[in-house]
């Protein structure tokens, strides 16, 4: 086989060489506890420290507002349970959307399970919020705004700075879970009303099993892990240390990305991915806000056939995509986010995102557009649907997605 | 999730992919909001009841496009009749396909239903037809 083309960047990314260079040290040469107080201890604490502020300027937060995690799904868990628990004496009621991750979605719903009242707005056909439905949902019992700055299916950008200024109005804390954002798109967590964010390493080319949570300086929240005095009470347990250190390295240099543009360069090879496929394949469908989204994401729905097939079909030629189609996931659901976004279920079925990354090359997308229409025509005779037979308008039975 | 050599052969290579333009007996079944849907074609033989061509199209995915190309070999392989034909189960096309990963299980399952699903329509155009 030819060299693989790897476009899955959204689900995780290779370790850059800067970043690994940087953690092999902490794996090895300095193994101390940085709650220790010798030699040891203090040479980890210092390089702890300095990550924190690393991480901390990408969202122009102050250090001692980061609280490192063991991932973005841990920082999601903390923000949320620890509000709620938090300020169970002010009220019951969460507001969410109908296209969080899972890792949002499942600990709200939890949450419901424990005397917590969820609202989970519906988003329009791009799988943008509707800040008037946001406005109208907002009771006196409200605690938390939960909403995610980019969505991880379609890349649709949420006007985060307009929901947390109408959560700063009401006094009600917000949330991001900007996994898909931190390091790709500018936040500045004062200008933007944040008060909790959550951030992943492994999705910016650091480490995986590492992430963290912005706390706002004087919110409170319940530690989700109890244990030692590690992350300022907020977080037991001794420090990830190669993950942290990864984790720093690879914000800092997300950062001058970002400051030299790194990702208009991507988002002109993704359009141009978009363009050939949309010209060279017929009944494709472009799913996302055609604008107001992530430079790095596409997907994209192919009419007749099924998602998983074509992710097949692409790897036996080299191509790294994911699905979102219900085969996968294994509960004969399609994505819950185009549901959301009414796209018809059973085209929802033939979806595929491609997600780039800061080495994707021009000649890689040639190669990809080069293969893709045969892979698709080979699968579309195969299928049983066709122009000529449609797939069946609301046939069976209906998919349970439950918001 | 991996899918056995035997899955991905078949897969890449399907077996009697395609339509039988009149056929006796057609099959559909499964549903593309679920996910997969299996269209199966079959010609017999009116006084032996041997089937003798049997072709599929398949919207799914590797599993159930796997799942549609072995249950048509088995049955053309071996010349069967309709009787033996609705023996088939799904256990065999799992067997025959060196296992499925245990989500996909339900592909097999429309691979038999898709088999029985077309001798019962040949059945009830013969009745028809007396």
């Amino acid at each position: 086989m030819s060299k693989r083309i790897y476009l899955d960047h959204s689900s995780t990314t290779y370790i850059l060489d800067e970043v690994y260079d940087e953690m092999i040290k902490y794996l090895k040469t300095f193994f101390g506890n940085p709650s220790s107080f010798h030699s040891f201890g203090r040479e980890v604490r210092k390089t702890v420290e300095e990550s924190r502020e690393r991480v901390a300027d990408v969202i122009s937060a102050e250090p001692r507002e980061i609280y490192f995690t063991g991932g973005g799904t841990e920082a999601d868990n903390t923000a949320i349970k620890g509000i709620a628990y938090a300020n169970q004496s002010k009220g019951n009621h969460i507001i969410t959307s109908k296209i969080e991750h899972h890792a949002v979605l499942h600990t709200c719903e939890y949450l419901e399970k424990k005397g917590f009242r969820i609202t989970y707005l519906p988003v329009d056909k791009y799988g943008t919020i509707d800040i008037d439905a946001l406005r109208d949902t907002i009771t006196d019992k409200t605690i938390l705004i939960s909403i995610m700055h980019v969505n991880n299916e379609v890349g649709t950008i949420q006007p985060i700075e307009e929901i947390g200024k109408i959560a700063r109005e009401h006094n009600i804390y917000f949330h991001t879970d900007a996994i898909q954002s931190f390091g790709k798109l500018p936040i500045d967590v004062n200008k933007m009303n944040i008060d909790l964010l959550s951030a992943s390493s492994h999705k910016i080319y650091g480490p995986k099993g590492s992430g963290a949570l912005y706390i706002r300086k004087g919110v409170r929240i319940e530690p989700l892990i109890h244990g030692g005095h590690h992350e300022m009470n907020k977080r037991a347990g001794t420090e990830n240390v190669p993950g942290i250190i990864g984790f720093g390295k690879a914000s800092e240099i997300a950062k001058k990305d970002m400051e030299n543009n790194a990702y208009k360069g991507i988002g002109e090879l993704r359009d141009y991915l978009q363009k050939g496929i949309t010209e060279k394949i017929a009944d494709v469908f472009v799913n996302g806000h055609p604008e107001k989204r992530i430079p790095v994401i596409l997907n994209v729905c192919f009419k007749y056939i099924e998602g998983e097939s074509i992710i097949l079909k692409l790897d036996g030629k080299g191509i790294a995509a994911s699905s979102g189609s219900a085969c996968t996931s294994g509960d004969l659901e399609p994505s819950h986010v185009l549901f959301a976004m009414g796209v018809d279920t059973a085209l929802a079925q033939g979806t595929v995102r491609f997600s780039l990354g800061k080495k994707n090359t021009k000649e890689e997308m040639d190669e990809v557009l080069s293969v893709l229409p045969g892979l698709i025509e080979n699968l579309r005779e195969m299928s049983p649907f066709s122009a000529e037979f449609e797939f069946p308008r609301e046939a069976g039975p209906r998919v349970k997605h439950k918001h | 999730m991996n899918y056995s050599e035997k899955v991905m052969e078949h897969f890449n290579n399907p077996r009697n992919m395609g339509e039988i333009p009149d056929a006796d007996g057609v099959g559909l079944v499964g549903n593309p909001v679920c996910g997969d849907m299996m269209k199966i074609f079959i010609k017999v033989n009116k006084d032996t009841e041997v089937i003798e061509d049997i072709k599929f199209k398949t919207f799914g995915c590797g599993a159930a496009i796997a799942s549609s190309s072995m249950v048509t070999e088995l049955i053309k392989d071996k010349g069967m009749t309709i009787d033996d034909a609705l023996k088939i189960t799904n256990k065999n096309v799992i067997e025959e396909l060196d296992g499925l990963p245990p989500v996909k299980k339900h592909c097999s399952v429309l691979a038999e239903e898709g088999l029985q699903s077309a001798i019962e329509d040949y059945k009830k155009k013969k009745q028809k037809n007396g």
